[in-house]
């Protein structure tokens, strides 16, 4: 666990020196863009990666977080610190709603069901008024300030925003990993039945992942809000959106909490580099290279590019291992 | 020594099948009960009727003076009953470790406590060396001593085991007999579902045997392998010796 969250920090200092050495702006938007998602991915890792639920319906937390801030500095003008707190506990009110009914039933259920209150969220925005409908939000430009979590000169604020909540996540999703609950959600992964006989009460414990989950991904929501400083349904509660956290999170390595961010570093400079190169005749293009990854992934390791990095080194460690011996024979 | 664990009058139906009809039995503090009979008898059924994986249709369960007729399986779990699977369930992604851990954590929070009951019972099931290994690698006989090991980390007063022997080898069976006996030394109650009757003679202090889903015999081992009924029920009518003779 301690040299677990020794090469954590390192990960995170690394991240943290790269935009000093490269300047450029749109190096810090993908690299902004890629820590949102790496967050995403590590929230939806929790309940699916963990406990082995799948949900598809993660764009709806990320959707309830964005618009739960947006709309407080929007009519109230509230700090959207407020309203990161705000957004996280409707989106976990509304985890909690869904799943605690679901998980009483077995198998795809659950996916099912949170692809239908994805959509059914969607709509609701869309024909709300109050949220200003389909038009979506923009948000009032203020000067840069932390309290409003706005800075206009530069992103280099918004990138270490967004590390810190990456930071944060990452360490929640150690903690997790390594305590009782963890323990209980891969048990409950890996069978339901055993969970069950060793005193698990499974329905519980999968609804406090999907919680935690849920609540992550509002925060991610609020900070992209912030830093895109509009949001409309149609960009926020796509299945598009629900998807790509599910497929970078599978392709860097579902259940390991390097596979979001080694996912997010790869699909996101793609989206970026193919958007600025193609522009809007290309869009689409990066998804298409990314689901050829994904499939490669899921046909010859299944346990994403962390899986393929881990067997390597395992290959490694045995090499070694045999050539000591042979030293030690001869 | 006192009751436990009983089983009243238990009929459990699918559909127009009657897996289990009015069976009844008692498991007393620190005794190896065994619950026999030929396949299909319903043993398992029964066993899924106690810990809460099937709501039996009619019949009651009680425990300490307690009703557990219905009860979730966790919850009766974390009353102190435990079972393991016929078919060995063990949770593959993790190491042998980190099963028991999973099962230590019923009564407590901390990682290190758990850790800790885990190492006492990996070192009474053998498993110590093998800590660090993943549950989808280990052998056959590896996997039950997980299987019974993860239910014995959570601490229960009646052990249940669901043919925990079947596949095993002579050697190994005797191991199994002699971390059982340990088992109930150490003040458990056992209710154990076998087939191998070399093993289960020796161990067990009471024998129910069920046949088509009726308790056909009940009494202990010497009494058992002298009975009419259940030599009939394994050798059927037509081979039955005894019979002949009259």
């Amino acid at each position: 666990m301690v040299k677990n969250i020794r090469s954590l920090i390192i990960l995170i200092v690394a991240i943290a020196i790269l935009p000093l050495i490269f300047k450029s702006d749109s190096f810090h938007n993908v690299l902004v863009l890629l820590l949102i998602f790496a967050t995403l991915g590590e929230a939806w890792n929790i309940i699916t990666g963990f406990a082995g639920q799948t949900s598809f319906g993660h764009a709806a937390f990320f959707g309830i977080g964005a618009y739960a801030s947006s709309v407080l500095f929007y009519r109230f003008n509230i700090s959207p610190w407020i309203g990161m707190f705000v957004g996280a506990i409707f989106a976990a009110g509304v985890a909690a709603i869904i799943s605690y009914p679901c998980f009483r039933l077995k198998d795809s259920y659950f996916a099912i069901a949170t692809l239908a209150v994805a959509e059914i969220i969607k709509q609701l925005f869309v024909s709300w008024d109050f949220v200003e409908g389909a038009t979506g939000i923009s948000l009032p430009i203020v000067d840069d300030s932390l309290w409003h979590m706005q800075f206009n000169s530069s992103k280099l604020p918004y990138l270490y925003l967004a590390l810190g909540l990456f930071a944060i996540v990452i360490f929640i999703c150690n903690f997790i990993e390594n305590s009782k609950i963890g323990f209980y959600l891969k048990a409950i992964r890996e069978s339901h039945e055993v969970a069950e006989s060793i005193g698990i009460n499974t329905t519980n414990y999968k609804t406090y992942a999907m919680v935690i989950s849920a609540a992550l991904s509002a925060f991610a929501g609020t900070l992209y809000a912030q830093y895109i400083l509009y949001i409309d349904p149609f960009m926020l509660f796509t299945l598009d959106m629900s998807i790509k956290i599910v497929l970078l999170t599978v392709l860097g390595g579902i259940g390991n909490i390097y596979g979001p961010i080694i996912g997010a570093a790869i699909l996101i400079p793609l989206s970026e580099t193919t958007r600025i190169v193609l522009g809007g005749t290309g869009s689409g293009i990066d998804l298409m290279i990314f689901g050829v990854l994904v499939i490669l992934v899921a046909c010859f390791q299944p346990k994403g590019i962390i899986g393929l990095v881990q067997k390597i080194v395992n290959n490694i460690k045995k090499q070694k291992v045999g050539e000591g011996k042979v030293e030690t024979n001869s | 020594m006192k009751p436990i664990l009983n089983i009243d009058n238990i009929t459990m139906k699918f559909g127009s099948l009657v897996a289990n009809e009015n069976v009844s039995f008692t498991i007393h503090d620190n005794e190896i009960v065994s619950l026999i009979g030929p396949n299909g008898a319903g043993k398992t059924t029964l066993f899924n009727c106690i810990t809460g994986f099937y709501k039996p249709f009619s019949g009651k369960v009680t425990y300490m003076d307690k009703d557990i007729t219905g009860w979730t399986s966790y919850d009766v779990c974390k009353l102190g009953i435990t079972r393991t699977f016929q078919i060995v369930k063990t949770l593959k992604e993790m190491t042998v470790e980190e099963n028991i851990m999973t099962g230590a954590f019923l009564h407590t929070k901390k990682r290190i406590e758990s850790q800790k009951i885990a190492e006492e019972v990996m070192e009474l099931t053998d498993l110590t060396r093998k800590k660090n290994i993943k549950g989808g690698s280990l052998t056959i006989v590896d996997k039950k001593r997980v299987e019974i090991a993860r239910a014995l980390a959570t601490r229960p007063k009646i052990l249940m085991l669901d043919e925990c022997m079947a596949g095993l080898n002579q050697t190994e069976i005797k191991d199994v007999m002699n971390l059982c006996l340990k088992l109930k030394d150490s003040g458990l109650s056992l209710l154990i579902v076998e087939h191998i009757m070399e093993a289960i003679m020796p161990i067990s202090d009471n024998i129910v045997v069920l046949n088509a889903g009726k308790k056909i015999a009940e009494g202990p081992p010497e009494e058992i392998v002298d009975n009419d009924e259940v030599i009939k029920a394994y050798l059927g009518d037509k081979y039955h010796a005894k019979s002949k003779k009259h």
